[in-house]
């Protein structure tokens, strides 16, 4: 059963359960693919895209409303034709995905760092500080999500001098919906905590007589990181429909720097006139990229639970 | 038992607790009362005059137990917009809200369970794949491009649909329902099913995991292994199992769908609490924002503790203790 | 036609992606009425494969690909899903391991029963819930018509086991299929189960094929013994020639490896047929070596005392403290080491002998007591300077061998652990060159190093539990259970080592322990816990003997009767 000689890195790489799983589900591949190119194409938007939507010099009223380059009275330069101001619609849709993408990475960065490290006080030190953290996640979890952003964001524009909301939009959206997504990570690293710290292996570290404080980093943390990778992968998907949805409702990223949800905003008020274009590839763009990211969630969900292998 | 319940209906007290003390300091901190009340260009005097009738020089926490004394008689003051007490604008809009809530929750609750019970036991079948996969797209979906979508095909294309608000209503005694006339149900399908989409997606998967997880257990074997029939395994053994986990997810899916009423009111201006609450949140209307907070907050406890008290019905090991 | 049930070629085979593992291999074996057949073997032989092939409920994705099951003279491969189901129940019946599992906990036990009984017999409501009460009494269950309302839960793990017998017993068939039945319960318990069983079958001329990796099961039970390993029949005969005079190399090595309850030997026989049997060690020397410089105690009384120890555990919350319910875990327990020796900790589970072994290694605080390591009090100021450093001293291995190596970290760095936290070596070349002797010296070899824990078997891992033992250059080994999870062949070989291990380094040891032929085989003094409290504290010839208490004479008297083993040379 053992192997005979240490194996190479790429062997043991290519070994495990989970890489060898990814390698034979299609599904899980497509999507990674998908999610990278869309993840690549946005953030490399500047270099790629046709036209730049914030240079007035580069945009023609002229040119506002036409359709896709493949129908009648489209343009071969519009490849997916242009919006009610004259801007490419294809160089918008990658600036507002880059925007919708940082948004979204920035959100779960901050709630699964905030969760992460509350989890695994919480469960190490328990009595009362688990107590205090977990209620207050509890009651946090009773109210979902997007109300909870919604309100989060609306304080921080309330907060903000008017002159200033604008340019602080982004960070207050990121905050509400990082705010939001912490119980989650903190109740899935809690629950992984306490399970590993009653394991054998850290009464050993303790019994060897290493601080708390290093079990926690060298022991706990790297055994509970899987679950948290799942949350994470799921939250990036939730945190890019947060912030769409925050933006549809007009509450989040303006339109003067539109976002994607902005954009099908925007585009929503031309679909009477059946200028059906300027909210149809936005709304794509947003569907595919969630859809990619979830795919991969749900395959990493499944491989990482070999009871239901 | 008793412990337990006490242990539930304490920490409702203190959701409560928290959840009024933020909306109390939404009105301390977010813009000046007495601007909203009187507008930029009143006279010094007539502003100490509003903070004194406002009570707003009295020490915070006499402040803060008025505000709890008015809340639990339901007064949260005039909407500073539109210049109505706070809980008459709630009632008036509450019978759109609750009935959208109510019809999405049964399409979720029997589509999702009944879905995510066949995918769960046939879990081969090609039909269970394409559930599958066509329900982790609806996860994928956000709730108001579904919705836009459903406008423009069944209001704007077919126009078999009205595209928005709610219409057809009749009064039975103050409360307003769209649930007994013709146009009231044309009006209120779309938004339904929109509201329901993602909850569905999200029941009929969790639903599927817990079929799994309990198809895999012992005492499932052990019941093959007696010859019990595969009728008697799914519907007798499996399913109750799988409920107990299953009334959790009911009680926050129909959280779930009163945070999204929000969204889907939104995009069919449908005249209920949610849009109500968006319009407040643009324009800073705080006794709205506050009012609104309370009376969710108020309702996702009472929810829980349902779900508590279901959980007692159902599970034996928590009935009868150990 | 005289046999119940005949196997033959039978071959069950499991597609995985690394190749298509053989689990059985053109088996063969018969049951007759009222027979007791045990089929044993270690993890991995492929005995829990045949049990589920006979009943048509192989785990995905396994299948039998070869062979014929004839049942009563009837060919049972090849049946349909629904031919089969009339099978399972109303002529063959199944027992699994674990009572706690295999009852669906929201049903009744009464209503599990009748809707058991309804599908194999044609009676109403009352005539089944008549025969339910039959059956639980004949289980041996009293009260029965009462019990029928109570769910799983309100049981035992014993009586939960008689339940899960009634209920194979519900059809009323004549082939018992008894998957590891007692393995999962405690040693009186199993007792009274095994009599059950053996008692049924005579009764009700059953068939019975009892699977199980115990020995001590077997002799207690089978007429006849199939031996299996790594899916083949190694040897098939009557219980008395299996035990008492094996043919085969690999049946001698098992038999020679169980642990005797009837005297001591110096150690256990050497088993070569088993996998890690050879180890390719170079030893070290270790009054030279790192390993054997470690600090110097200034003690010459006990190594470890243990006085006036107590610890409660809240077993159900309640408001009112008066309504707590409290666990005395640890109930006044006092006794002490003396350096060199090795001192067994025997009982069931739930006894407290586990926590005393926390206890002492600073898991857990005691509600009231103390600790003294090498004459140091460790209780009263845990944090304290000379406390930790006496602490050092107490290394601990541990019951499961899966859960007690980080799974993230390569053997190197869990062994290194402590050398490098300490500083115990002056540069990480040394520290390098250090965990490689101490893998090599306890039989892994210095290359298992650079390897992951999942990389390596239950014996071997706890291998490297005692390689990071040593690390610490300790002066005292508790030892929780060190080889309950292993098998007995493994286990022949690791407390080889740790006996050798003792009397290189001269270490004292806390063995910790339920199964009482080890402790005779490794202890010299031995102290028996109940409930929380010390019965007896004797040397442990004196115990096995003459024992005092009239606990001790119980455990003892439940010991497996293993006069049939065959007479190895001491």
């Amino acid at each position: 059963m053992q192997p005979n000689r240490p194996m190479t890195r790429w062997q043991r790489f290519t070994d495990n359960d989970i890489v060898w799983s990814f390698l034979h589900s299609p599904g899980a591949m497509v999507a990674a693919v998908v999610t990278v190119v869309i993840i690549l194409a946005c953030t490399m938007a500047p270099l790629i895209a046709p036209f730049d939507p914030f240079d007035p010099a580069q945009i023609s009223l002229w040119d506002g409303k036409l359709p896709p380059a493949w129908l009648e009275g489209g343009q071969p330069q519009y490849l997916l034709g242009t919006d009610n101001q004259g801007r490419d619609m294809l160089s918008t849709i990658l600036y507002g995905g880059r925007l919708s993408i940082m948004v979204g990475l920035a959100a779960v960065c901050l709630g699964m760092v905030l969760g992460v490290t509350l989890g695994l006080v919480s469960g190490y030190v328990g009595g009362v500080t688990d107590a205090v953290i977990m209620r207050i996640a509890d009651v946090q979890l009773t109210i979902p999500g997007i109300l909870l952003a919604i309100l989060i964001n609306g304080i921080g524009r309330a907060v903000l001098p008017l002159e200033l909301r604008e340019e602080f939009a982004i960070y207050v959206v990121i905050i509400a919906i990082g705010l939001t997504d912490w119980p989650q990570f903190a109740r899935v690293t809690r629950g992984a905590t306490l399970v590993e710290a009653n394991k054998e292996y850290v009464q050993a570290a303790r019994i060897i007589g290493l601080p708390g404080w290093l079990i926690l980093l060298r022991h706990i943390l790297p055994n509970t990181l899987r679950p948290v990778l799942v949350i994470a992968t799921i939250g990036l998907a939730l945190a890019i429909i947060a912030e769409a949805t925050l933006s549809f409702l007009g509450q989040g990223i303006p339109p003067t720097t539109p976002s994607l949800g902005t954009l099908i905003r925007v585009g929503n008020e031309y679909l009477f006139s059946g200028l059906w274009w300027i909210t149809f590839f936005p709304a794509i763009a947003l569907v595919v990229l969630v859809f990619a990211v979830n795919l991969l969630g749900d395959w990493m969900r499944d491989a990482l639970n070999p009871k239901l292998r | 038992m008793l412990f337990f319940i006490l242990k539930r209906l304490a920490q409702s007290v203190l959701v409560m607790a928290v959840v009024s003390a933020v909306s109390f300091s939404l009105f301390n901190f977010v813009g000046d009362p007495v601007n909203n009340m009187v507008g930029q260009d009143a006279t010094r005097e007539q502003r100490i005059e509003i903070r004194q009738q406002l009570g707003l020089d009295d020490p915070i926490l006499t402040q803060y137990s008025r505000f709890i004394g008015n809340m639990v008689q339901g007064d949260f003051g005039l909407s500073y917009r539109i210049k109505r007490p706070v809980d008459e604008l709630i009632f008036e809009r509450l019978p759109a809200t609750l009935e959208l809530v109510f019809v999405s929750a049964i399409i979720a609750l029997v589509v999702g369970i009944g879905l995510g019970i066949y995918t769960g036991i046939r879990r081969h079948a090609w039909a269970s794949r394409a559930v599958l996969s066509v329900s982790l797209i609806g996860v994928s979906l956000p709730t108001f491009i579904i919705g836009i979508a459903l406008i423009y095909i069944f209001a704007v294309h077919l126009r078999w649909l009205p595209s928005s608000g709610r219409s057809g209503t009749v009064d039975l005694g103050g409360w307003k329902t769209s649930l007994l006339s013709i146009d009231g149900w044309r009006a209120i399908i779309l938004p339904a099913i929109t509201l329901s989409l993602f909850q569905l997606t999200l029941i009929l998967r969790l639903v599927r995991a817990e079929m799994l997880e309990v198809m895999q257990t012992d005492f499932i074997k052990f019941a093959r292994a007696r010859g019990l029939s595969e009728r008697a395994i799914h519907f007798r053994h499996a399913l109750r199992n799988t409920l107990v986990p299953v009334i959790t997810i009911i009680g926050l899916n129909i959280g779930g769908l009163i945070a999204f009423s929000v969204i889907t009111e939104t995009v069919f201006q449908w005249p209920g609490t949610g849009l109500m609450f968006i319009q407040a949140v643009d324009f800073v209307d705080v006794p709205i924002m506050a009012a609104y907070l309370v009376f969710v907050a108020l309702l996702f406890v009472i929810i829980n503790l349902v779900v508590d008290i279901l959980y007692f019905v159902v599970d034996p090991r928590i009935r009868l203790g150990n | 036609m005289t046999e119940l049930l005949k196997i033959n070629g039978l071959c069950v085979e499991f597609p995985t992606r690394r190749g298509t593992v053989q689990a059985a291999k053109d088996v063969s074996l018969t049951v007759s009425p009222g027979e007791v057949v045990g089929l044993v073997g270690e993890s991995g032989a492929g005995k829990s494969t045949i049990g589920n092939a006979i009943i048509d409920l192989l785990e995905a994705p396994g299948r039998v690909s070869g062979g014929s099951i004839l049942f009563q003279g009837e060919e049972l491969r090849g049946r349909s899903d629904a031919e089969m189901r009339m099978v399972r129940g109303n002529r063959i019946g199944m027992i699994f391991q674990d009572p706690q599992t295999s009852l669906n906990p929201l049903m009744t036990i009464g209503a599990q029963l009748v809707e058991t009984i309804q599908k194999t017999n044609d009676l109403g409501i009352t005539q089944a819930e008549a025969r339910a009460v039959e059956l639980l009494e004949q289980v041996g269950i009293t009260e029965a018509r009462a019990r029928l309302l109570a769910y799983p839960h309100q049981f035992s793990g014993g009586m939960r086991q008689r339940v899960v017998i009634a209920l194979a017993l519900a059809g009323d068939p004549d082939l018992i299929i008894a998957d590891e039945p007692t393995t999962a319960l405690d040693v009186s318990i199993q007792a009274q189960i095994l009599d059950l069983i053996k008692d049924l079958c005579r009764k009700r001329k059953l068939g019975v094929i009892i699977v199980t990796h115990d020995i001590g099961v077997i002799a207690n039970i089978a007429d006849r013994v199939v031996v299996m390993y790594r899916g083949d029949v190694v040897e098939t005969g009557d219980v008395a020639q299996i035990l008492g005079a094996p043919q085969h190399e690999y049946t001698k090595s098992l038999i020679a490896a169980v642990p005797r309850a009837d005297r001591k030997m110096h150690r256990f026989s050497s088993v070569d047929y088993i996998e890690g049997g050879h180890q390719p060690s170079a030893k070290i020397d270790v009054q030279t070596h790192w390993l054997g410089q470690g600090a110097k105690h200034e003690n010459t009384g006990p190594a470890i005392q243990v006085e006036g120890l107590n610890l409660s555990f809240v077993l159900q919350k309640a408001l009112l403290k008066r309504n707590r319910k409290m666990l005395r875990a640890v109930n006044d327990v006092s006794f002490q080491l003396e350096p060199g020796e090795t001192f067994g900790l025997v009982g069931e589970s739930g006894s407290g002998k586990s926590t005393v072994a926390r206890l002492i290694a600073g898991l857990y605080r005691p509600d009231a007591g103390t600790v003294r390591v090498l004459g140091q009090d460790v209780t009263t100021a845990p944090h304290s300077r000379e406390a930790r450093r006496a602490r050092r001293a107490v290394q601990m291995i541990f019951q499961d061998p899966y859960s007690s190596l980080n799974a993230r970290m390569r053997v190197m760095d869990i062994v290194a652990e402590p050398i490098r936290f300490y500083k115990l070596t002056s540069s990480e070349a040394e520290t390098r060159k250090i965990v490689g002797d101490l893998l090599d010296h306890v039989g892994l070899g210095a290359g298992a190093a650079l390897r992951y824990p999942h990389e390596f078997s239950g014996g071997q891992r706890q291998r490297i539990s005692i390689a990071r033992a040593l690390a610490s250059r300790p002066r005292i080994l508790i030892c929780d259970e060190p080889t309950s999870a292993l098998d007995v062949s493994v286990q022949a070989t690791i407390l080889n080592l740790l006996k050798d291990l003792q009397s290189e380094l001269g270490l004292t040891m806390l063995f910790i322990s339920h199964d009482l032929p080890v402790v005779r085989q490794m202890c010299d003094k031995i102290a028996v816990m109940r409930n929380g409290q010390i019965c007896e504290i004797a040397p442990t010839e004196q115990l096995f003997e003459s024992p005092q208490h009239a606990y001790s004479r119980h455990l003892l008297d439940l010991m497996p009767k293993m006069d049939l083993l065959a007479r190895a040379p001491a």
